[in-house]
């Protein structure tokens, strides 16, 4: 356990460098003078071109400016934002909280939704209940979020009035507020991930059903009840919990529409932002720091999965 | 030939029950691979795949024919009827310019389509080839083309999409690379897995007794045997692609307006949903129909063509 721990943490630290390199080419993928574009056409002076590559230290050679990245962000060193003039790693540390509220709110709804979704499915195969759950999964597979989330927006916050269509304000300050803001985002991001948990129960489910095991429980006469939470549920919530790993990762891939839908100030919404007003360090930043978690989060599931079941070889 | 057969020693009884070498392999290459007949009569009897191919196909026509089945010009602007909701002369209601929206989803489907399928066939077309040189060859091609898939598939598909348009600009172009490279590693391994599969079954063993060489091995042999699983996960991946390319065109990512696309409609809608309702529903519904019937055909092949997969 202790070396398949050490050979993973080392591949996550190996891929998380990999990144950190690449993002610090990103900059010189730039079509034409990144300098240029950030001062923009209509007020680009050459004085004003040189300061602007002077701030990005563009003006030395690539490998001190390669060396330099790197050697900063180990140091947690993030840079500046061009327009906010303010060091970005601050910023962001403030922001990934909220982004993971996000992320943990939709994943205990999806589940809510998705695993009695899923028995319910299996338990009533190929009748009613069943037809509806997989019509229900299918629809909410192939909706996309910023469908999903306008949508809402327009039912709930702009029709019924129910909740805030958009914005935030801190839990601190007013914690109903705050936690009625946080419904709609959780929900959109929800749907999705209750789909792909319901389907995974039901067939993982419906695959332990068929096990000999099963059939024993039931040749002994337990109660129906008994034979599919005593028995069965557990070990076809294996790979259902892989699942939710990996899920994890999508959200916060999903993050990146549903923070920009809502309003919500995370660190995706900071990458939206910054692509806006062309901030190419703070891209930079982000993008570095959302690949990293989207690894971390990886690794953490790798591990957890080991940990529940036992079956699995640290190969 | 003789002199081949005796290399592989291990498969020489069964040539000598089944006479010749070329007959043999003519006899275990001909029954494989190309759709036939009673594949496709199953394909056609099959509602979950005849159903979502007809909507796709009429959506795709609509695209084609758009400059002729359009009823109104989708860029044509009349401030005196902005916003407005459905009515006979404007079937989806009006935007903010008074462009009627039925022309300007009609003309939407263009952008999305045209950059999904493009995606998806350089997609495939890259990752097949990645998997099969893979797969095929072993050893050190196998590390170069599935490590390098390892990596891409570390990175989180939407933060690439995003990365690439915001360093290298919103381009059709641009959009199409980075779509085609997040999927090519569906492709990858799914035609990885598939080649190592095949290349060991006895019809292969045999065509490369015979002295075949390796160009023609993989087209006739590999290939059509590994295209059913690739046809299904292209469905699926073309699902997927609309799903990227209008969510970066409704952040502004995509292309830009006035161009429409049902991405930057529902972005642009978005902001007049206090005014009219419909600016969003039209392209909405569009896009989840659209992609609803990818995963359908996309499930349905896999019912038809791979019944191992099915769960």
């Amino acid at each position: 356990m202790t070396a398949y721990l050490l050979r993973r943490l080392g591949q996550s630290a190996v891929l998380i460098f990999l990144i950190a390199s690449l993002v610090a080419l990103f900059i010189q993928l730039l079509p034409g003078d990144p300098a240029y574009i950030i001062v923009g056409e209509t007020n680009a002076t050459p004085e004003r071109i040189a300061a602007v590559r002077r701030e990005l230290g563009l003006d030395r050679p690539l490998y001190v400016q390669y060396l330099d990245w790197i050697s900063s962000v180990l140091r947690g060193d993030l840079g500046t934002s061009l327009t906010s003039k303010r060091p970005i790693a601050p910023d962001l540390a403030k922001r990934i909280p909220r982004t993971f509220e996000l992320i943990a709110a939709s994943m205990v709804l999806a589940l809510m939704i998705g695993i009695p979704g899923g028995v319910i499915a299996a338990r009533f195969r190929n009748r009613a209940p069943d037809y509806l759950a997989s019509l229900f999964s299918m629809l909410w597979i192939s909706t996309p979020v910023f469908v999903t989330g306008t949508l809402l927006v327009l039912i709930f916050g702009v029709k019924l009035r129910l909740f805030p269509a958009t914005g935030y304000v801190d839990f601190g300050d007013d914690p109903i507020g705050h936690l009625r803001r946080l419904v709609l985002p959780a929900v959109t991001l929800a749907l999705l991930d209750s789909a792909v948990i319901l389907r995974m129960t039901r067939s993982s489910l419906l695959e332990v059903l068929g096990e000999d095991y099963v059939r024993t429980a039931r040749a002994k006469g337990l109660s129906e009840r008994r034979v599919l939470f005593g028995h069965s549920l557990r070990n076809a919530l294996i790979p259902v919990v892989t699942i939710v790993g990996l899920q994890v990762g999508t959200l916060l891939g999903g993050t990146v529409l549903v923070e920009f839908i809502f309003n919500w100030p995370g660190i995706s919404s900071y990458l939206i932002a910054a692509i806006n007003q062309r901030d190419y360090p703070a891209i930079q930043a982000v993008i570095l720091v959302i690949a990293s978690l989207f690894v971390l989060i990886n690794l953490l599931t790798d591990l957890l999965y080991a940990v529940i079941d036992p079956r699995v070889k640290y190969g | 030939m003789a002199e081949r057969s005796r290399t592989r020693s291990s498969h020489r009884h069964t040539f000598q029950r089944q006479g010749t070498l070329s007959s043999f392999a003519q006899a275990a290459l001909a029954p494989v691979g190309r759709p036939s007949v009673s594949t496709l009569h199953r394909l056609i009897r099959n509602p979950r795949v005849v159903v979502p191919g007809a909507v796709l196909s009429l959506i795709v026509l609509m695209a084609v024919l758009a400059p002729w089945v359009s009823p109104h010009d989708p860029y044509l602007m009349d401030t005196s009827i902005q916003l407005q909701g459905p009515s006979w002369a404007h079937p989806f209601g009006t935007d903010e310019y008074g462009r009627d929206l039925l022309a300007r989803v009609i003309f939407g489907a263009r952008s999305s389509l045209v950059i999904a399928v493009a995606s998806v066939v350089l997609a495939t077309a890259l990752g097949m080839t990645l998997g099969v040189i893979g797969g095929y060859f072993g050893g050190f091609w196998e590390m170069v083309t599935m490590r390098t898939v390892d990596v891409l598939l570390t990175i989180p598909p939407i933060l690439l999409a995003i990365s690439v348009v915001a360093f290298l600009g919103p381009s059709r172009i641009n959009l199409i690379g980075v779509i085609a490279l997040l999927y090519s590693t569906r492709f990858a391994r799914l035609s990885f897995a598939s080649t190592l599969q095949i290349k060991q079954r006895e019809f292969v063993v045999a065509t490369r007794v015979i002295g075949a060489r390796t160009p023609y091995i993989v087209r006739t042999a590999i290939l059509p045997n590994i295209l059913a699983p690739i046809f299904v996960q292209m469905s699926l991946s073309l699902g997927f692609a609309i799903l990227v390319e209008s969510g970066l065109s409704f952040l502004g990512l995509g292309t830009p307006p006035p161009e429409p696309t049902w991405g930057n409609l529902i972005g642009v809608g978005r902001g007049f949903m206090h005014q009219s309702a419909w600016y969003v529903l039209w392209p909405s519904l569009a896009i989840s129909t659209t992609i609803l019937c990818c995963n359908m055909l996309g499930d349905g092949l896999r019912d038809s063509l791979d019944p191992r997969l099915r769960h």
